[in-house]
């Protein structure tokens, strides 16, 4: 009889365990929290919020005047040593490689700047020439208040934090917005290839 | 036996220091103190919870207990869910799954550990225990040699340094066991000694 119960029990406790696992890894797809942001968006878009900016050229605008075009987003900090200069190549490489949809005005590139205080529009554009800017299509900007910045980061899942010496280390990845200003899919950095031919193919369609 | 309150009591106190805004902003602040500390902390309030219960609740589970087998596989499997990187995450940033970290990591891990270890037969706890050192260094290698974090709320050399520390202590583990092993006197097991078994 205990043998029954025992073995009873053991039963509930893999079915309960198992069904715990598969709902905290939605399906064994997402084991980290990256990853499972990543299929989040994948299988919901998510829409953006409007919050406002400022370019390199001093100009303000807000996300909203965007709408309308395909954007790639990335953010980064123009002292950054690690990430965001090869997330700044990254970007200057996709121009080349999206060059004709950029000139049809379907596409633009936009990189956000988490450390506002110190990007200011002068280092935002110092940032964009180190990397070679081709000069068209790449917007760097930063949030101008702390709810903005804030807004920015939870939405496109960026996370921040000091890392003990005056800088910063974050998730690199590359967003991709829809024309509607939904949130469609989030990319590996460092495989400008791939984003650009994913980009292609939701172009054509 | 009947409910042993003042263990209670200081069990409740022991979490509710753990849960504390300062003993978390302490051991949440690195993946290493989270894990090497925190977690084995809260399992261990929950093993001291063990020696509390009412001797009846004790026998009640004990009927659904043969050979130990339900608390470790309980243990094992609680135990898989918080080894997520999401779930730590996740344990940090919301206060839910952060009430779900402190609740049953004792209960569900510390207290049946606490009470199935006695029952389970000598091959039961070789196997468990073989379990845990392979555990400890399948994630410590993992840790040493991602190139990744797979925290978002923890720095590289954090996951590596937590990575050294469950190679050091697959190790030491391992290096317990084979001395018992080579050295030891074993304790058979109540089950094996009614059944007349030997060693």
């Amino acid at each position: 009889m205990d043998t029954l119960r025992t073995l009873l029990l053991s039963l509930l406790i893999v079915i309960a365990g198992g069904a715990t696992l598969a709902a905290a890894t939605d399906g064994f797809r997402a084991f980290t929290t990256e990853s499972a942001r990543r299929l989040a968006v994948r299988e919901h878009a998510v829409p953006v919020p409007d919050f406002p900016l400022q370019s390199a050229s001093g100009g303000h605008f807000t996300l909203q005047d965007l709408r309308g075009h395909w954007l790639l987003v990335d953010f980064v900090y123009t002292r950054c040593q690690a990430w965001c200069s090869v997330l700044g190549g990254e970007f200057a490489q996709l121009q080349d490689l999206l060059a004709a949809p950029i000139a049809q005005d379907r596409l633009r590139l936009l990189s956000i700047s988490f450390d506002p205080v110190n990007d200011d529009p002068a280092q935002l554009a110092a940032y964009q020439h180190r990397f070679g800017d081709r000069g068209h299509g790449w917007i760097a900007a930063r949030p101008l208040d702390g709810a903005s910045l804030n807004l920015a980061t939870r939405v496109f899942g960026i996370r921040v934090i000091a890392d003990g010496t005056g800088g910063y280390i974050h998730n690199a990845s590359i967003a991709l917005v829809d024309p509607q200003g939904r949130l469609v899919r989030i990319f590996d950095s460092g495989r400008p290839d791939v984003v650009a031919a994913a980009l292609q193919e939701m172009l054509a369609q | 036996m009947r409910l042993r309150l003042p263990t209670i009591a200081a069990c409740v106190m022991a979490v509710l220091v753990l849960v504390s805004p300062p003993a978390r902003a302490w051991l949440e602040s690195s993946m290493t103190a989270q894990m090497l500390v925190q977690l084995p902390l809260l399992a261990a309030v929950g093993a001291w919870m063990a020696s509390a219960l009412p001797a009846s609740a004790g026998e009640w589970f004990a009927r659904r207990d043969r050979w130990g087998i339900n608390g470790l596989l309980l243990a094992s499997m609680t135990s898989l869910v918080w080894m997520l990187p999401r779930a730590l995450d996740a344990a940090v940033d919301d206060a839910w799954i952060a009430g779900a970290k402190f609740a049953t990591i004792p209960l569900l891990i510390g207290m049946p550990l606490a009470l199935s270890w006695r029952r389970a037969s000598l091959v039961l706890r070789g196997v468990f225990l073989a379990e845990t050192i392979a555990t400890c260094f399948r994630l410590g290698w993992l840790y040493q040699v991602s190139p990744q974090r797979l925290c978002s709320n923890y720095l590289l050399n954090d996951q590596q340094r937590l990575g050294y520390w469950l190679l050091v202590i697959g190790a030491a583990l391992f290096v317990l066991l084979m001395g018992k092993l080579l050295a030891g006197r074993f304790d058979p097991g109540p089950d094996a000694q009614m059944q007349g078994g030997e060693r």
